[in-house]
């Protein structure tokens, strides 16, 4: 009993708990802000294979750190003119289109990696991101060992949401942002193009998708394996309702999931095999679903999510 | 500037104009890959079709691969119509194929003919009562269908996983975590001796026949196109709303069940964690590809079988990565969606209008 709330007083376990969580926080403000504008991109399950793919390729092949991130955020845009072309333009079923993106992003990623490295065994490392030495702060204690587990690539995570939430609630992008995925007719009468903001949208935020893809091979591991990404981007499409479309809310709830992870992997141990890993590894989706269910009759939709809006056509 | 115009009737050689284009459309884009990566393209697609289809034998191991994907893509096209997104087929196939073993490999003794429609019935059911929990969730407290269905395929794989490493392992089996076989009574017996063709194909043609009577020619089947059509419309015109959500889960979860059956009892003969390589998820591709039509989803599961299949026998003769035939069946699906626009609308182009 007391070993099992001894995991909360480690370092170690707030560490993990951030790390696990940086990929969900990109992811799930990529698919909020996709959805802020009216479209569900089911394509963050692929988006994220290629991000982690496309990221590590790069750098791989002689880009710098940074330089792998921004080619990761290239390609999740490119997967999000896709969605977004077929979707907003086109109005296609967003379920089928992002199931189909998805599919798309994630054969492209395996083809190429099976091209670039036919028969390899152990897949080839990279140097990834390296801990951040924080002045200061570093040097205190508990929290010291907790942020020298972290790289700069976490920082851009929360940098992101801070810069998402603030573009959101405060900007004028933000505001007819988030008109169109509410009342597009009523961002029409202003004049402004509502396949443009949604086209813009989609992309930036695949690009976020991409970026939670590519943190996993550039900053927690150092390649890429098959099946790594393993639901992380299902995951974010449940955060994303959970949070109720807010970028606060998004950090929370992948905080949250984070240390819900972090505490299951440590609580194994501690139990020793005695209860089966899969019930632990059942946990973080059993709490979505039960999340889910408990934030639905509150759940504020943006209204048009999922709607194709045709100029003229009503 | 482009506006779509609704068509009021496809002529049909639009429809079939359009299905040829979209096939080609995504041949010409898995070529690019294909040669990039530096394969002899048109001898890949001629190995891919002799592969797939190019003698009896190749024939038999296509329509054996379609066998779950015609139930597979039945329960994505049943639940689309009504427009229950059900994204958890892939659960719903591993609780038919658990509730298979469970029944099958050794709990009931029975001859035959009652052994194994008890199997079917128990898969279906498992399929059925696992889509239930996010029908339910959706009616009740109007949570999205999408996001549980889609997190309840993990929460089941990894059920599978800790009965098949614990309570259901087969100590005969090595320490391999796999479930124990499924008893000779409850067996789906071979179509043609030597193939691995079983009668799995042939209840699977048998249930898409029958949804496709079911859809168009029934009360309920109706109900579900109009709750499909316009929910509140419905709702509004006094039609039982729940009761079809209700009704279109049992089937299409049920028929993602018997997928999962007709896997273990027809081809497998025991349950492993790796049954289906995403045959819940290809159904989706097979429905869309079918035009949520039952019937039409025979061929086109037939096709994606084909790919699959074909692609394996060609990256095993030129070295490519048979990561192809999921490239392939991704372009088929998202030409086939641009395709559809096509016969669904007229295409005009119109000049901006000034303001």
């Amino acid at each position: 009993m007391w070993a099992a709330l001894d995991i909360l007083l480690q370092a170690n376990f707030w560490a993990a708990t951030i790390r696990i969580a940086t990929p969900l926080i990109f992811g799930v403000l990529g698919a909020l802000l996709c959805e802020r504008a009216g479209v569900l991109n089911l394509g963050i399950e692929g988006i994220f294979v290629a991000g982690a793919m496309s990221g590590w390729l790069a750098v791989y092949l002689g880009l710098p750190l940074w330089g792998g991130v921004l080619v990761a955020a290239g390609v999740g845009a490119l997967f999000g003119l896709i969605h977004g072309t077929l979707t907003v333009p086109l109005g296609l079923s967003q379920h089928v289109t992002g199931i189909g993106v998805t599919l798309l992003a994630t054969s492209i990623a395996y083809f190429g990696y099976r091209v670039a490295f036919p028969n390899v065994a152990t897949p080839p490392r990279i140097e990834p991101f390296a801990p951040l030495d924080v002045p200061v702060l570093g040097d205190l204690p508990f929290v010291g060992p907790i942020l020298g587990q972290q790289t700069a690539f976490t920082v851009l995570a929360f940098v992101c949401v801070g810069l998402v939430a603030l573009v959101l609630a405060r900007t004028p992008l933000g505001l007819a942002l988030r008109a169109v995925g509410d009342n597009p007719e009523a961002v029409e009468a202003q004049g402004l193009s509502v396949v443009g903001l949604r086209m813009g949208a989609v992309m930036a935020g695949s690009a976020l998708m991409a970026l939670g893809g590519a943190f996993l091979t550039l900053s927690a591991f150092n390649a890429f394996y098959f099946g790594m990404i393993n639901g992380r981007g299902w995951v974010c499409i449940a955060l994303t309702v959970f949070a109720s479309w807010r970028p606060g809310k998004a950090l929370l709830g992948a905080l949250l999931f984070g240390a819900l992870d972090a505490y299951q992997l440590r609580l194994q141990t501690i139990t020793g095999g005695a209860v089966p890993s899969q019930i632990f590894l059942m946990l973080p989706y059993i709490f979505s679903i039960a999340a889910l269910v408990l934030v639905a009759r509150r759940a504020d939709y943006p209204r048009a999510l999922m709607k194709p809006y045709f100029k003229g056509q009503r | 500037m482009i506006r779509f115009v609704p068509r009021e009737r496809t002529p049909l050689w639009l429809t079939v104009a359009v299905s040829v284009g979209s096939g080609l459309a995504a041949l010409l884009l898995t070529a690019l890959p294909l040669a990039l990566s530096g394969a002899p393209v048109f001898s890949a697609f001629v190995l891919m079709a002799q592969g797939a289809a190019g003698d009896g034998f190749a024939l038999a191991e296509t329509l054996t691969r379609a066998t779950p994907l015609i139930f597979t893509g039945l329960a994505a096209a049943v639940a689309f119509r009504a427009k229950l997104w059900n994204i958890g087929a892939e659960g719903q196939l591993y609780a038919g194929a658990l509730a298979t073993v469970a029944l099958g490999a050794g709990l009931i003794e029975a001859p035959t003919y009652i052994l194994l429609p008890t199997v079917l019935i128990g898969a279906a059911a498992a399929g059925a009562a696992l889509l239930l929990i996010p029908v339910l969730f959706k009616t009740r407290f109007g949570a999205d269908e999408v996001v549980v269905t889609l997190l309840m395929n993990f929460i089941v794989l990894l059920f599978v996983q800790m009965m098949i490493e614990g309570p259901m392992k087969d100590e005969m089996a090595m320490g391999w975590p796999q479930s124990a076989p499924v008893l000779d009574e409850a067996t789906l017996p071979k179509l043609v001796t030597g193939l691995r063709l079983h009668w799995g194909l042939v209840i699977a043609v048998v249930a898409a026949v029958a949804l496709h009577i079911f859809i168009t020619r029934t009360v309920w089947g109706f109900r579900i196109r109009a709750v499909g059509e316009n929910a509140r419309a419905a709702r509004y015109a006094g039609l039982p709303v729940v009761k079809a959500m209700v009704l279109v889960g049992v089937l299409s979860g049920g028929l993602a069940g018997l997928a999962g059956a007709s896997e273990v009892a027809g081809l497998k003969g025991y349950l492993t964690s790796d049954l289906s390589p995403g045959f819940g998820y290809a159904g989706i591709v097979v429905a869309t590809l079918a035009n949520l039509s039952p019937l039409g989803v025979i061929p086109a599961a037939i096709f994606v079988a084909g790919v699959f299949v074909g692609a394996d026998s060609m990256s095993r003769a030129i070295g490519v990565s048979n990561y192809l035939a999921d490239l392939v069946v991704a372009f088929s699906l998202l030409s086939v969606l641009v395709g559809g626009l096509l016969t669904r609308f007229r295409i005009v182009l119109v000049r901006r209008e000034t303001v």
